[in-house]
């Protein structure tokens, strides 16, 4: 081996400390970006596959009941390549072991032959007989939440009718790789199950022989899928078409999406932070070596290394810590995305995982760490080719003191010469002393950027469920009936108040935007299920006009006084001018509000409502649930109580160990910034401090000379990195919000309080680590020798 | 002669470097005297420097023990000799070892703001000639500069001893008398007792009293009859 080789192999010995914090804040980069792209990638592949071989449908659509010949006429629509009609309805389960009703999605399966789109793949047994009347499939995740196996049975109530449904097989599709029930605003795999049937059992049951009610198209390589859109809502419309929509409407693939969104942005947007972090730490660092071995430096010149070999000694210490950091990295990284791939199937229904370990993410990722170190080391390296070797080997000039404004003020003050040493320190590296402020306030960002997130889902929480949505159930009825039915709701045993609304599928146009979504007719005197306004009071619904909640009237640019277009979709179809009257915060979803009576007046219908809020008496639950299970017209139950529970346990549970993992992250970064910059000061001013020992300082006294400026540097780092970390949730606000849910935008005391705490904690514990090094100090060399 | 400043009995100090012993000190027996200006000589490694670290407590003796007015500085623990050295001693460096973020009157304020009764940085700055210095950072003194106002920092905290390493081994003749006056001024002006090393032999002829040193051990005592005045020495 070399001889500078084994100075860099002593170089690593002695440094390994700093070293290590600095490659363990550049792992984190590393483990980030791995983790991200990994598992979207992985992701990606699998939602694409599955989409390609499972035949996953392009265009989806819904009717209340159309005669199958007009498949035939679908197909004829320019850009169609295959069509699949289905049957799909909701109905009430009575499961065993499970008291309250679970509710499916019941979809059919063709009478011959396979489905041509949205294939289910079977996981266990078999497809259905088609001709059988109570033979069904089932998805998975339900299966195994019930302890269904191939040969299981449970009830369902189909249009009224209680039949024995028997499972000979489990699957999973396409279409519903996340599924969520409607109304509902998590999956609930015991609740809410898919259930595949024969088309004519379905039919017989929900008289729709001859006709379908919901229809799929997969679309030619080069159709314009907007005109399919429009053509296929004009053979729909008289056949109670609701509108047409693409993927991004379609409650899976939307879900999904999101997801491998943000795992992508979280890719792109949070390693580079680690990165520069690193890349300041090498700087720090390297050249506090390289001012060290100056007299070194010189003379491997003077005997003859050129610059190139010296530097490259010194970008070889650099890239052997950023080495060490992406190994670290990718061993974290690897770990994690497999881990964090399973979680995902948890939420995600895939038959299978396609693990992708890209070659480039791990090439990226370490041309990434590896040259965040080198640059880090750059101008250092370039400090050492400037050095002549004579300047070198002399030491080098004392640093040069001015006074400044600073210098006043302390001493206006009153200020102890310690005090003036920490104020000098300061204002003569400014740079480094930003630099180690900006390092910890990133660290006090990250944390409150991530955190704030619990914050803004209390506020979901308080607003939809305690403020919004004060019923304890919804219960969807299988037709919009009138209003008598709330009587004979609450006729049924342990309700105690039963409130009806209609939703009816419109298409909003505001100018060229445009939007089809569920307008709710509401009775004025509604009080479980409240519309509210950002003060949280009821709105009163002016007897005209449409109520839209802000997101919904930023996509439409609409303002209260806008006046617009509303197309209705179903029933008696027509176009109808409603002025906006208000515009509404909503945390769940987007929605548009009408008064009831002008909803049915505009229809021109008698007032008609499809689904029913109740409140209930707890101790007469059972009664109840056996009533909506025998029920013919109730379509569904949800349980908002239930919703509420599971969220809050599902909220508490990744809050702590969110808040575990960055709090651990931030401190990292925190120990990477503060513990190298206590070693740099303290090798530094070693000489200094031992001085000031001699001179009578106790260890406390002079330990405060150095811990004073790097605490006093993290108290002015935590208000910078609350506004760093403010302007971040800000950002994070607006990217994660969509049509499913709106991030309120809320940075609790709490969490502002929990980041300055651990960031000082981080601080305080590696000045302190430094510390023991100040007790060490050796006062005899001091007096011998010169620096 | 008055009371003994330093008593020391039989000071041994043994460094166990590897597998070799190195006997720094063998059983040195000494007294230093109040208002005395004593010269320790003799060659590198005679063990006159570890004596003044073991003096002024920053190092402990393998053997023996050591006395201040009659305390046992070989007996105290690490937090009593700091005390010892913030109330009782001034030191002097061959390198100065100023602050380099702190002016001439701070450094000597970083003293006297921890000492029970000190004379003012302007007072002590006076003393040794740099009234009109002392608002220059270190960077902006010559050599014999900054050593004055390492000794008006010994000194601004009217301690009873002054421990100085070498404190002309860094500059050059002309300089280093100068600071040389500023050190025997103020042992005739305070009365400090005070121990300077040197391995300058011209600089002896200015003490009282002159102890010489070889292989750890006191070699010779010599009492000037008559003492030089700084500016009377060359080298």
């Amino acid at each position: 081996m070399r001889v500078l080789d084994k100075k860099l192999f002593r170089d690593f010995w002695r440094l390994w400390a700093q070293s290590l914090a600095i490659a363990l804040v550049l792992a984190c980069g590393v483990m980030i970006l791995v983790i991200a792209i990994g598992v979207e990638r992985s992701l990606s592949e699998t939602q694409s596959t599955f989409y390609e071989r499972n035949r996953f449908a392009d265009i989806f659509a819904s009717a209340t009941r159309a005669p199958n010949d007009l498949k035939r006429e679908i197909e004829q629509i320019s850009g169609v390549s295959i069509v699949e009609t289905r049957i799909v309805q909701y109905s009430i389960l009575d499961l065993e072991g499970l008291s309250e009703p679970a509710t499916a999605r019941l979809v059919s399966l063709p009478p011959m032959g396979e489905p041509l789109l949205n294939i289910p793949s079977l996981t266990t047994g078999r497809m259905p007989d088609p001709q059988s009347s109570n033979e069904v499939v089932v998805n998975s995740t339900f299966a195994i939440a019930n302890n269904f196996t191939v040969g299981s049975s449970f009830h369902a109530t189909l249009n009224g009718q209680k039949r024995l449904l028997t499972i000979s097989g489990t699957v999973l599709s396409p279409e519903f790789i996340y599924l969520i029930g409607p109304g509902a605003v998590m999956p609930d795999n015991r609740r809410f199950g898919v259930v595949w049937m024969g088309y004519d059992a379905l039919a017989s049951a929900f008289d729709l022989g001859g006709a379908f009610n919901d229809v799929s198209v997969r679309l030619t390589r080069d159709a314009n899928e907007q005109m399919v859109i429009d053509e296929l809502e004009k053979l729909l419309a008289p056949y109670g078409g609701t509108g047409p929509y693409d993927r991004s409407m379609q409650t899976s693939h939307m879900f999904l999406d999101s997801e491998l969104k943000q795992l992508k942005a979280m890719g792109k947007a949070v390693p580079p932070l680690f990165f520069v972090i690193s890349a300041f730490l090498v700087n720090m660092v390297l050249g506090r070596l390289i001012t060290l071995e100056r007299e070194q430096i010189g003379l491997f010149k003077a005997v003859g290394y050129s610059n190139a070999a010296i530097s490259w000694h010194y970008v070889k210490l650099a890239m052997g810590i950023g080495l060490f950091g992406v190994l670290v990295g990718w061993a974290a990284g690897i770990s994690i995305a497999y881990w964090m791939a399973g979680y995902y199937t948890v939420y995600f229904q895939f038959p299978y995982l396609i693990y992708i370990t890209s070659p480039d993410t791990y090439a990226i990722s370490a041309m990434a760490g590896i040259g965040a170190a080198v640059l880090g080391a750059a101008q250092s390296v370039m400090k050492t080719t400037k050095l002549s070797p004579a300047v070198a080997m002399s030491p080098p000039a004392p640093t040069r003191f001015k006074q400044n404004i600073f210098d006043k003020i302390g001493h206006f003050m009153g200020a102890r010469q310690p005090v003036m040493m920490i104020i000098r320190s300061i204002t003569r590296w400014p740079m480094r002393a930003s630099l180690t402020t900006i390092g910890i306030a990133l660290s006090v960002a990250t944390m409150i950027a991530t955190l704030f997130m619990f914050d803004s889902m209390d506020i979901m929480m308080d607003s939809a469920f305690f403020q919004a949505n004060r019923q304890q159930a919804t219960l969807s009825l299988a037709q919009p009936q009138s209003r008598a039915v709330l009587a004979d709701v609450e006729n049924l045993p342990g309700v105690l108040r039963a409130e009806g609304m209609q939703t009816v599928a419109v298409r909003l146009t505001n100018r060229h935007l445009t939007k089809i979504i569920g307008v709710e007719g509401r009775d004025p005197g509604m009080d479980l299920s409240r519309v509210l306004d950002a003060g949280n009071n009821s709105v009163v619904f002016p007897q005209q006009g449409i109520v839209l909640s802000d997101r919904l009237a930023n996509q439409l640019d609409a303002q209260i006084g806008d006046t617009l277009d509303m197309e209705v979709l179903q029933g008696q179809r027509g176009h109808f001018e409603v002025p906006v009257t208000g515009v509404i915060r909503q945390y769940f979803g987007i929605g548009a509000y009408m008064d009831l009576n002008y909803l049915s007046a505009l229809l021109q219908l008698q007032p008609l409502v499809n689904s029913v809020n109740i409140s209930i008496d707890e101790n007469a639950l059972n009664g109840l649930y056996e009533q909506v299970k025998a029920a013919p017209n109730i379509a569904g139950i949800v349980r908002w109580d239930q919703i509420r529970q599971g969220f809050n346990d599902t909220v508490a549970q990744s809050s702590g160990i969110t808040t575990t993992i960055y709090a651990f992250i931030a401190s990292l970064i925190v120990v990477g910034v503060v513990y190298n910059s206590a070693r740099i000061l303290l090798s530094e001013r070693a000489r200094e401090l031992a001085s000031l020992r001699i001179l009578g300082f106790t260890q406390n006294e002079v330990s405060f000379i150095l811990m004073g400026e790097l605490l006093f540097l993290t108290m002015v780092a935590i208000p910078i990195g609350f506004f760093f970390g403010y302007l971040m949730a800000l950002g994070i606000v607006e990217s994660f919000s969509s049509d499913m849910f709106t991030l309120p935008f809320y940075i609790s005391r709490g969490t502002y309080g929990f980041a300055g705490v651990v960031a000082f904690t981080a601080s305080a514990a590696s000045a302190l680590l430094v510390r023991r090094r100040i007790n060490r100090l050796d006062l005899v060399a001091v007096m011998k020798t010169r620096e | 002669m008055s009371q003994p400043v330093f008593h020391t009995d039989e000071v041994t100090k043994v460094y166990n470097t590897g597998d070799v012993q190195v006997f720094a000190l063998r059983g040195v027996n000494l007294d230093i005297y109040a208002s005395e200006m004593t010269v320790l000589l003799g060659p590198s490694g005679s063990g006159k420097s570890t004596l003044l670290n073991i003096l002024g407590g920053l190092d402990d003796a393998t053997e023996g023990s050591a006395f201040f007015k009659g305390m046992e500085l070989t007996a105290m623990s690490e937090r009593q000799l700091t005390t010892y050295r913030r109330d009782h001693v001034g030191f002097v460096f061959q390198f100065y070892n100023l602050v380099p973020s702190l002016t001439a009157r701070e450094n000597v304020a970083l003293v006297t703001e921890i000492s029970p009764d000190p004379m003012l940085p302007e007072e002590a700055l006076a003393m040794v000639g740099l009234e009109n210095r002392i608002d220059h950072f270190p960077a902006e003194l010559s050599g014999g500069e900054q050593q004055r106002v390492a000794i008006a920092r010994a000194i601004a905290k009217r301690p009873e001893v002054l421990l100085c390493d070498e404190p002309t081994g860094a500059l050059d003749s002309k300089t280093g008398v100068v600071v040389l006056e500023a050190l025997s001024r103020i042992n005739s002006e305070l009365g400090t007792s005070t121990v300077v090393i040197t391995h300058n032999a011209a600089i002896q002829n200015m003490a009282h009293r002159v102890i010489f040193f070889a292989d750890g051990q006191i070699s010779e005592v010599k009492v000037n009859k008559t003492r030089l005045l700084p500016h009377q020495i060359e080298w």
